[in-house]
């Protein structure tokens, strides 16, 4: 029992991570339907931000987390000005085909700068974060994780219900021709899009990194694992996508626990498949019916 | 339920000299590759009009109104409303200044109801923030009310209180086009730009749509610019009419004198020395 909620927890709170970061993804792709295959690099963008400010800046923790975000998000407007804002317009895959590009570039740079070696950040997190829940000790990383996770969760939520430019998001992702003549700036709304997906996934980045170390190789691989946390939410559901994310996370910590180790990265992609055959549109994904 | 009376409160106090939707096009072309979708194009609309433009299929009509709406950005030439030249600027600025339009396949949001896809358009009014709007304050509050209080008017005014509550994507066709000319008029447009209006209506809808476009402009003297095949309804709502063939404008004038003019006999029926 004490195994199990041991796993139960650190599935939990990884999948939580996982969430996040897929729910940057669902993003891009519910606004301008563009898959971004340079979701892990900007996970892994996340995570060097950090390792910068933290151990190059010297930073207090809170201002460097701060800044890593502020870094991501400016990126993200970056990326959406300068490389795909030349590209509305042009035929959708076009558009895939340049975050595969910038995957690589991402990721070049990244490898030319910092080399493939594994860094750690500094033991930050105060001990006593930890929480003991009868025999089970919850470690302060997945306390911190979760707590940054459910902010993030409640922030985006009232972003979207409340916030014009949230609203404004949602009705591009819908229609975007009538969201242009309702006065939405369509152009704003992809480049917030891109800029808080970069936000997300960079968060993400931070605590993959405080619990496994930074490494580009495998913060990138991670950047992958959204695709079988979002088929399993649908690809369009910001609620499926932490639904999803929770799923996975808990597989993988079972089947590395309770089966084999090394089963535990193949076996999301195993539920990607099965879930492909049973249910393409995932479980809260938007099956289109069309009146004809 | 109450029936609707007088005029909704978004026009009064707005007679037309107050709401000016003065609209100048000076030689404006436009191509998509090899294909000259408009060329050297002069229109004048004046406040309180209803302008009319007709035209044969692929005439350039649609790319005209989106010219002035933003959607497209022409290549030569020169869009004037109220003395500002509008033609590089973007839909969204465009909305804010007060040019409003439908779509000729309908634009609308299917998944939401009614009242959610008439409220989207009052986001362009909307003066509260993130913070008093995520906890619902008291001004909040009363903008709310305010802003559906004009949406029950123009809910009135097209006579569509038993869909209310209804997702629009469950509505028949002609319905779905008096929603979206109900979103359209919630951002209280001073110029109304209608694609087809009654394209795909049945004979009562399009009676009714001519009542509702009628009222709009004589009792509140909303401007409007419209697209449309139907010529019986055309020639018997228009003040004037412009006829476009090939991207080109072969006359303009009031309905009696458009019909008799040699070029658009030419452009509908065809030449006789042809034959």
């Amino acid at each position: 029992m004490d195994f199990f909620m041991q796993l139960l927890i650190g599935g939990l709170s990884v999948g939580f991570v996982y969430g996040l970061s897929a729910m940057g993804f669902v993003m891009i792709f519910k606004s301008s339907s563009v898959l971004n295959f340079a979701h892990g690099e900007l996970l892994a963008l996340g995570g060097y931000f950090f390792l910068i400010f933290i151990t190059i800046v010297k930073l207090p923790v809170i201002l460097a987390f701060i800044f890593t975000l502020l870094a991501c998000f400016i990126t993200g407007i970056l990326i959406e000005r300068v490389f795909l804002r030349s590209l509305i317009g042009e035929k959708l895959i076009f558009v895939i085909m340049l975050t595969v590009g910038l995957a690589a570039m991402f990721k070049g740079l990244l490898l030319l700068i910092f080399g493939g070696n594994l860094y750690t950040y500094p033991d930050f997190l105060p001990a006593a974060m930890g929480i003991q829940l009868g025999v089970v000790q919850v470690p302060p990383v997945y306390v911190a994780t979760f707590g940054i996770g459910i902010f993030f969760l409640v922030l985006f939520g009232l972003f979207f219900k409340f916030s014009s430019q949230g609203i404004y998001m949602r009705s591009v992702a819908d229609n975007q021709r009538a969201s242009l003549s309702l006065g939405v700036n369509v152009r704003r709304v992809f480049a917030l899009s891109w800029a808080i997906a970069a936000l997300v996934a960079g968060m993400s980045g931070v605590v993959l990194g405080i619990i496994n170390g930074v490494n580009v190789h495998d913060l990138s691989a991670l950047g992958l694992k959204v695709f079988p946390v979002i088929i399993l939410g649908g690809l369009d559901s910001i609620g499926g996508a932490i639904v999803g994310g929770l799923i996975i996370g808990i597989l993988e910590t079972f089947t590395g626990g309770y089966i084999s180790p090394s089963l535990r990265d193949v076996i999301p992609y195993i539920i990607l498949v099965f879930i492909l055959l049973v249910k393409p549109y995932g479980l809260f994904g938007l099956k289109e019916i069309e009146r004809v | 339920m109450k029936a609707f009376r007088g005029q909704p409160s978004i026009y009064k106090n707005k007679e037309k000299a107050r709401r000016p939707a003065d609209i100048q096009i000076k030689g404006l072309s436009l191509s998509f590759g090899g294909v000259r979708a408009l060329t050297n194009v002069d229109l004048e609309v004046k406040s309180g009009e209803l302008f009319s433009v007709i035209g044969p299929n692929g005439a350039g009509k649609t790319s005209l109104m989106n010219c002035i709406t933003g959607f497209y950005h022409p290549e030569a030439g020169k869009i004037i409303f109220n003395g500002n030249e509008i033609q590089n600027l973007h839909p969204h600025e465009l909305v804010k200044i007060g040019i409003g339009r439908t779509f000729q396949n309908i634009e609308l949001f299917p998944g939401m109801t009614v009242i959610s896809n008439l409220f989207l358009a009052r986001h362009i009014h909307y003066s509260y923030g993130f913070l008093p709007a995520c906890f619902f304050s008291r001004s909040v509050k009363e903008e709310e009310i305010a802003h559906r209080r004009i949406l029950e008017e123009i809910i009135d005014f097209l006579e569509i209180q038993s869909v209310r509550n209804k997702p629009v994507g469950s509505l028949p066709y002609g319905m779905m086009k008096r929603i979206e000319l109900g979103r359209a008029l919630a951002l209280e447009p001073d110029l109304l730009v209608l694609d087809e209006p009654f394209a795909g209506m049945n004979l009562e809808e399009k009676e009714d749509m001519v009542r509702f476009l009628l009222e709009l402009n004589r009792a509140w003297g909303q401007t409007m610019i419209l697209v449309e095949h139907d010529m019986a309804i055309v020639m018997s709502i228009s003040r004037r009419i412009a006829v476009l063939n090939f991207g080109e404008k072969l006359t303009e004038g009031a309905p009696g004198e458009v019909v008799k003019h040699p070029e658009v006999i030419k452009a509908y029926l065809g030449d006789d020395n042809n034959l």
